[in-house]
């Protein structure tokens, strides 16, 4: 019992920490049109490959753009979709889940089996041969993540659901003061929040890193968008010379994906909830 | 025991077909029109009399389930038709380029095996020790690094500040060993994990106790029954992972400019050659499914419960 | 008349046994001031509830708590040979041979990988110099002393494939095998149907009679102590409450826990009478 105490403990304080950094992202993110030292996109090819100056804090690129800027302004696409994604799969997944915990019966057998399938595959290919009907572009990502995302997300809710047909029939069978709400509100949805919030942060983590991927590949977003991996993908010609183009980049996305899981696993330990 | 085996190959037909159908749906819910791709990507203009033409060689002027049909046949016979690109058969310019994808994925599973297999292993047994701890971190990290940015980290210690390596390319062993080991991280940190899961969990089962009590070494505990119960879920973790180490190498192929398949489908994404994307899809769904069916197989090797059970123990 | 217990006819002394676990709030102790013999021949019983401590102090004597958390105090001798301290090397060669355990559940006690010959033949082998072929043939021979039907069979096939009561008799013929002084049996019958707890307890019976070897029973049940055990100690909270004769201890409680535990048992119905066997 103890044990498990100090565990809940230690689990609270990386949660703590954890959400303290993301929210600090977030306003950065929020607030990176006024706190960027310059524009993002604007080329100045006689100041290129610059190192860290007063000017530009984190040196400029081979097309002479601020990297702090394109850094702060990716963080907008990574995050800012992340979050959309987030909550449209959400949104999707509980349509989708209700209705499979609702109608029961064969709807909700295919529905699941669905689920399965897009569950067994990894991410990455089913979002690449989306990519590939609709064609390269930040926004045909975008939605082939949210296509994909909801799976996890609509069972959960099914299990929701499928719990409160349950409660339909003991409500009916007990002669209840508390009305349905209440039951909902008390039994119900603190059962739901903890397997969403875990899912939730990691699939943000997953989203950060696909999105980031298929820049990379150069099927998402298209120049002259910043986003940290298609700046990697541009840094990577300059690897002998400038190789920090690559290394901020790259340790932005590790930072944020390692703190969204880190999150998630502290939230999954801290309510009991298994990870998939 | 194969009456088993022929019930799990009964229950792939299924899913095959509904692979094939869903790359079919893909390529007719696409918004763009398989003949004007054609003409598109060969450079031709399209004349309404071209592309009639077109559409008919192609097929698509029958009824759809009439061409959804032929298409299975053909996929039977390893006909994925022809690149729009490269006007060669698809299936020749896969099997040009498999080999290379295999080599990388090859050396990245055996790579990952041979470092998760001690790692868990042993981090499983002495539980907080600095060994469970540098297993620890190395799956957490290892499921948080980008991996492209993984492979340029590589190479940027490896072969350009030690120049111990190749920077890309491929051809002798010295450039298949940075490749690989990006790929394989993804892997490392998955496998450790579950083995090591599994073997703490293992450690409190009351055979372990009895064993003891027997009097046997707790070296033959530990290495003979515990790992051979507790690598269980670590092959299904394998198996079911297969398609990670697949997309795994689309990325590394880009990184390290390996001339694989991965490369190519990425390019044919970029010039809409759908007779590879489907081709692609395909063979990935194909791998997917008889990954499934080796591990299972392997699976009623380790543990005698499964076949003769019929698969209940599980 | 009590008869004089001469250090020689006791096979295992436990003496002023105390263990004590390191938790996070401090050190707890599980067992203390446990005495008790066991004279060779004689089967003694150990009873109490569920944590009363009676598990705890089997394993101390098998040296099986976890060394990490654990102290063990007090002397616990084999034939005059101490074991509490004894390391690695020397207690696992009395594991299983000098001293055997048999399990509460045989259900989960095999490994469910290997078959029971691979196992069987494992313990002998690890013990003795024998090679597989005689290993095998004194396991079919132990295999056959306990009745069990077909044991070249029985040492194919794994461990799921045979019921709990088979699985015990495996046992037993596995702690048997080996001729060892003391058969410590932790709940031998829990998890078994009337008939084969008869047939268990018949069959320790049997080794007792045959090799003279001395059998610590541990069991809640106080109908199979009463079939079988010679001398009775009863624990309760991690000490013991009362020592005595199986007789006395039936027909005179002395303490009042004792006593509970009888009164406790006569108002429960047998669904069958446990005839007197031996």
């Amino acid at each position: 019992m103890i044990t498990s105490l100090r565990i809940m403990m230690r689990s609270q304080k990386v949660i703590v920490l954890c959400s303290i950094i993301l929210s600090f992202l977030f306003i950065i993110t929020i607030l990176a049109p006024w706190i960027a030292p310059n524009d993002p996109i604007a080329v100045n090819l006689a100041n290129k490959l610059q190192p860290s100056s007063f000017e530009y804090p984190l040196g400029t690129d081979h097309l002479g753009r601020c990297t702090l800027s394109r850094i702060l302004y990716g963080a907008r696409i990574s995050l800012g979709f992340a979050t959309l994604i987030f909550i449209s799969s959400l949104g999707i997944g509980l349509i989708v889940g209700t209705i499979a915990g609702y109608k029961g019966g064969w709807v909700d057998q295919v529905l699941m089996r669905l689920c399965d399938g897009v569950m067994a595959f990894p991410n990455l290919l089913l979002i690449l041969g989306l990519v590939g009907i609709l064609g390269p572009g930040l926004k045909q990502v975008i939605i082939a993540l949210m296509l994909v995302q909801w799976v996890y997300y609509a069972r959960i809710f099914r299990g929701m659901v499928l719990s409160l047909k349950e409660q339909n029939y003991i409500a009916a069978a007990k002669i209840s003061g508390s009305s349905q709400w209440k039951i909902i509100k008390k039994h119900i949805i603190p059962n739901v929040l903890p397997p969403l919030a875990v899912m939730g942060t990691l699939e943000m983590g997953w989203a950060i890193m696909d999105i980031s991927a298929m820049s990379f590949l150069g099927l998402g977003v298209q120049p002259p968008t910043p986003e940290w991996g298609a700046m990697i993908h541009e840094g990577k010609s300059y690897i002998r010379t400038n190789p920090e183009l690559m290394l901020y980049p790259g340790l932005m996305i590790m930072l944020v994906v390692v703190t969204f899981n880190l999150l998630g696993e502290a939230l999954s330990e801290r309510f009991g909830v298994k990870r998939r | 025991m194969g009456t088993y085996i022929l019930k799990r190959i009964m229950a792939i037909i299924p899913i095959f077909l509904l692979a094939t159908l869903l790359t079919f749906g893909m390529i007719h819910l696409s918004p763009v029109d398989p003949a004007e791709a054609y003409l598109s990507a060969a450079h031709i203009q399209s004349t309404d009399e071209i592309l009639a033409q077109k559409r008919h060689e192609f097929g698509l002027d029958q009824p759809l389930h009439v061409q959804y049909v032929n298409s299975i046949i053909k996929i039977c016979q390893f006909d994925f038709g022809i690149s729009y690109l490269s006007n060669k058969p698809v299936w020749e310019e896969v099997t040009y380029r498999m080999p290379a994808t295999i080599q990388l994925a090859l050396g990245s599973i055996i790579l990952a095996i041979l470092v998760s297999v001690p790692l868990g292993f042993l981090a499983g047994i002495k539980k907080n020790s600095g060994i469970d701890h540098f297993s620890r971190l190395l799956s957490f990290f290892g499921a948080s690094i980008p991996s492209f940015w993984l492979g340029y980290l590589l190479i940027f210690f490896f072969s350009v500040k030690l120049d111990l390596f190749p920077v890309e390319g491929i051809g002798t062993w010295q450039h298949l060993v940075l490749p690989s080991v990006t790929l394989a991280l993804p892997l490392i940190a998955l496998y450790t994990r579950l083995l090591r899961a599994s073997v703490l969990e293992n450690l409190q089962e009351p055979y372990v106790l009895f064993a003891r009590t027997r009097g046997i070494h707790e070296k033959v505990i530990m290495g003979k029954h515990v790992l051979r119960i507790a690598i269980s879920p670590m092959i299904t973790g394998l198996g079911m992972n297969l398609g990670k180490l697949l997309t795994g190498t689309i990325i590394v192929e880009a990184v390290f400019s390996w001339p694989g398949f991965g490369r190519y489908f990425i390019e044919a994404i970029f010039n809409r050659d759908v007779p590879v994307i489907q081709c692609y899809v395909l063979l990935a769904a194909g791998l997917f499914i008889f990954s499934n069916l080796i591990v299972d197989l392997i699976q009623m090797c380790i543990d005698p419960r499964i076949s003769r059970k019929g698969g209940q123990s599980q | 008349m009590r008869r004089l217990r001469t250090e020689r006819s006791n096979v295992l002394t436990v003496s002023d046994l105390q263990v004590k676990v390191q938790t996070k709030e401090g050190a707890t102790t599980l067992v203390q001031d446990i005495n008790f013999e066991l004279e060779k021949g004689k089967v003694l019983g150990l009873v109490g509830e569920s944590g009363s401590g009676k598990t705890v102090t089997s394993m101390s004597i098998l040296q099986l708590l976890d060394r990490k958390t654990t102290t063990i105090e007090g002397s616990i001798t084999l034939q005059g040979r101490e074991l509490n301290g004894l390391d690695d090397k020397e207690i696992r060669g009395i594991r299983g041979k000098d001293i055997a355990f048999i399990m509460q559940n045989p259900m989960n006690s095999f490994t469910p990988v290997f078959t029971i010959g691979n196992q069987f033949v494992e313990t002998i082998r690890s013990h003795t110099a024998l090679n597989k072929k005689q290993a095998k043939e004194l396991a079919i021979e132990a295999m056959q002393n306990v009745n069990l039907p077909n044991p070249a069979k029985l040492l194919k096939s794994y461990p799921f494939q045979l019921s709990g009561g088979m699985l015990q008799r495996v046992m037993i013929a596995m702690a048997a095998c080996l001729q060892p002084s003391v058969i410590i049996a932790d709940e031998p019958t829990t998890a078994l149907d009337v008939h084969n707890q008869l047939q268990v307890l018949r069959h320790l019976d049997k080794i007792r009679s045959e090799y003279g070897t001395s059998i610590l029973l541990i069991s809640h049940d106080l109908g199979v102590i009463s079939e079988m055990a010679d001398d009775v100690v009863v624990m309760q909270h991690g000490r013991i409450v009362e020592t005595a004769n199986v007789y006395e201890l039936f027909d005179n409680p002395q303490h009042e826990y004792t006593k509970k535990l009888l009164n406790a048992r006569l108002s429960i119905k047998h669904e069958e009478p446990i005839t007197h066997m031996l």
